[in-house]
């Protein structure tokens, strides 16, 4: 096997793997998130490995065990572990827990408001604990797959079997629930507020306009899609998922109803993650031969980050200024781009 | 990290056991009984209520069962959802175990347990399945073939029946219950303790759902080491077998059964495919279990297949051996089976 990136056709593309800063993380890598300028890479047990400016790595210890789920705000990251405990980890490396299962049960999921509410779950219920209010619970009909805050408002979605259930944890009235049938394990909004996105079992994500609960079918994966990216605006929605990256038109009122996905960065590999640039229309794909990509929306252009030949990439960040990228991949290896 | 760095290496697959059995036949003793003992192993534990295992270990997971069906239109692709969940989850904590024992309540079906392992692709990537085993309680096992279907899955399902608590029936009952075992799985293996007092090296690392060891197609009519050969059995109807060995009794259950089918002929792989891929569409429901080894013409690799329900996976194995017998084995165990139907089938799929 040749650990030569095979370029095929764009035989002229731009390179820029000789201008990133390669890391040893030294355990394999769920996630990475820039808190301001440190890049923090969540490693699949234990510990985040957090790496400011030009200076060394430093080890943080986080969780007693395997480390669920992540997110980030851009000022802190919460994690969720096999310990049952909700941790936080803050710019200056300062770790909070949040909370303890009663049960110790799995921390499965977790999301974050940009006012400061943090929402998780284990098992069928979902936890929101907003400001110094107390903090609501509310059983789903089974296993929560997926949590997501709306952007506008105090709304969580948790997507479950067959559906998802939109809970205002600070109203009395019902929660609605958006009935598809099948196990749906990922749930984002749009930024507009006006479209849900999930990520199902099987290869196909499924949407609902909120106006009026209309659905989308986004099907004909290849695979699982696991990584979902919103692109400046929120205009599409890039998907990994397929040996392209697929992306879903979002600009209009109606969405991807009707519409052709576009697709961009070709290879002979599964794009295993993607992240859209906070500001401009480029994103960057990882695959799972190791590749990673820069693309722009408008044209497809493309340029190399990283060559094949490792393991598949895990995680991948832009800072919010969208200077730097951020990558690792399942054993470790990880990169730090100035862009 | 103790385990792969390269990606070269490939990934070890983690072993999931699978333990079944009606409510009350022993399965928790028999989890006790494999983590106490002093095996030098890891099992990472799935199991349905916290409290009942009485052993301290980081590693037990709780689960729900929640079985949901896949969207492509077949109703008995179920899975289990939390499974999937669950492993994935473990899959952080690589290297911390060497097996993943998952218990099912008493009264679940095993097929979706099964079938995670067939349809979910990060699964098949990480772990295989490795064998169903049931506790069947001696005493009790007849009685709830009567009346509790699920029992009778359990049975039909299982790769290893562990036939617990001996000692509460006389000779007479046992052979009674091990009759009413064989007329619904005559292809199990089947262990018989007081206790579950048996060798982890019977119920762990079988391998039964390994394409590689698709072996154990001959059916286990009686004690292993018995002496018995099996070659002497009609090999057109295991009902119809020699019955001059310790004077077992021989039943026909009405609903579950078995079927074997041979041909020392070789088959037509343009033939049996099509016809293979068929009967479990359109029959998949009540075929819980089957397996087989082919010999096609003008090919001279083993085509070894299993599958549950309406879900196959098969591969080339490897070469016939010079003097063994071309012969094409296959098994069958379900619900109501068309046997006449099956018969026919396979015959056409024979080269003439």
């Amino acid at each position: 096997m040749t650990k030569e990136f095979d370029p095929g056709e764009s035989a002229s593309i731009v390179s820029v793997t000789d201008q990133v800063r390669r890391l040893s993380i030294g355990m394999p890598v769920i996630a990475v998130h820039f808190l301001g300028e440190d890049a923090a890479f969540v490693g699949a047990e234990e510990n985040v490995a957090v790496v400011s400016g030009q200076s060394e790595m430093s080890q943080i210890a986080v969780h007693g065990g395997g480390i669920l789920c992540v997110a980030s705000d851009g000022h802190r990251i919460v994690m969720g572990g096999d310990d049952g405990k909700l941790i936080a980890l803050g710019k200056n490396g300062e770790v909070a827990l949040l909370a303890t299962d009663a049960k110790r049960r799995w921390i499965d999921n977790v999301a974050l408001h940009p006012d400061g509410a943090v929402a998780w779950s284990a098992g069928k219920t979902a936890f929101v604990r907003s400001g110094h209010a107390e903090e609501k619970t509310f059983d789903m009909p089974s296993t929560v797959g997926g949590l997501a805050f709306a952007p506008k408002g105090l709304r969580l979605a948790v997507a479950h079997y067959n559906g998802v259930t939109l809970w205002f944890p600070n109203m009395t009235a019902n929660p609605e629930f958006l009935e598809w049938a099948g196990s749906h394990l990922g749930v984002v909004f749009s930024p507009d507020n006006k479209f849900l996105v999930t990520s199902m079992h099987e290869p196909a994500l499924h949407g609902w306009r909120l106006a009026d609960n209309r659905h989308m079918r986004m099907t004909g994966y290849p695979g699982r899609v696991r990584s979902l990216s919103w692109s400046a605006g929120g205009k599409t929605l890039a998907t990994s998922g397929a040996d392209t990256v697929i992306m879903w038109p979002f600009a209009s009122k109606d969405g991807p109803m009707g519409k052709e996905p576009a697709m961009l960065a070709s290879l002979q590999a599964r794009v295993s993650t993607v992240a859209c640039h906070p500001k401009q229309d480029i994103l960057a794909a990882g695959y799972g031969d190791g590749t990673i990509l820069m693309v722009r929306l408008n044209d497809g252009a493309e340029i190399l980050v990283r060559r094949n030949g490792t393991a598949p990439v895990s995680a991948l960040a832009w800072n919010n200024k969208g200077t730097m990228l951020a990558f690792a991949d399942e054993e470790g290896d990880a990169g730090l781009l100035e862009v | 990290m103790p385990e792969s760095t390269s990606p070269k290496i490939p990934v070890q697959k983690i072993p999931v056991t699978v333990l079944t059995g009606y409510l009350g036949a022993g399965k928790t003793t028999l989890l006790n009984r494999i983590l106490s003992e002093n095996h030098g192993k890891k099992y990472a534990v799935i199991v349905n209520e916290f409290g009942e295992i009485g052993i301290d270990n980081d590693l037990i997971i709780g689960a729900d069962e929640e079985v949901f069906e896949m969207n492509n239109g077949c109703v008995c692709c179920t899975v289990r959802g939390d499974l999937v969940r669950i492993l994935e989850g473990l899959m952080k904590r690589k290297g911390k175990f060497d097996a993943i024992i998952v218990e099912t309540t008493g009264l679940a079906d095993p097929a979706p347990v099964a079938q995670t392992f067939f349809v979910d692709e990060d699964v098949q990537k990480n772990a295989r399945l490795d064998a169903v085993v049931t506790v069947a309680d001696a005493k009790w096992l007849s009685d709830r073939l009567k009346d509790a279907p699920e029992a009778k899955n359990q049975i039909a399902f299982a790769d290893v029946i562990v036939l617990n608590k001996i000692d509460l029936v006389s000779k007479a009952e046992l052979a009674e219950v091990e009759a009413r075992i064989r007329a619904i799985n005559p292809y199990a293996t089947l262990q018989r303790t007081e206790r579950c007092q048996v060798a982890l090296t019977d119920v762990l690392e079988r391998g039964a759902f390994d394409l590689d060891r698709i072996l154990e197609i001959e059916p286990e009519f009686l004690d292993a080491g018995d002496g018995h050969d099996h070659h002497h059995h009609d090999h057109d109807h295991h009902h119809d077998h020699d019955h001059g060995h310790g004077g077992l009794k021989h039943y026909h259950d009405e609903d579950m059964q078995s079927l074997s089918l041979r041909s020392d002929k070789p088959l037509d792989a343009t033939k049996f495919m099509p016809w293979l891929q068929n009967l479990v569409a359109s029959e998949g429901q009540k075929i819980l279990r089957s397996k087989g080894i082919l010999a096609f013409s003008d090919d001279d690799d083993r085509y070894v297949f299993q599958g549950v329900h309406m879900m196959l996976e098969g591969d080339h194995q490897r070469a016939w051996k010079d003097g063994e017998p071309r012969q094409s084995r296959l098994v069958f165990i379900g619900r109501e089976l068309p046997e006449q139907t099956i018969r026919d089938g396979f015959e056409r799929c024979i080269t003439t």
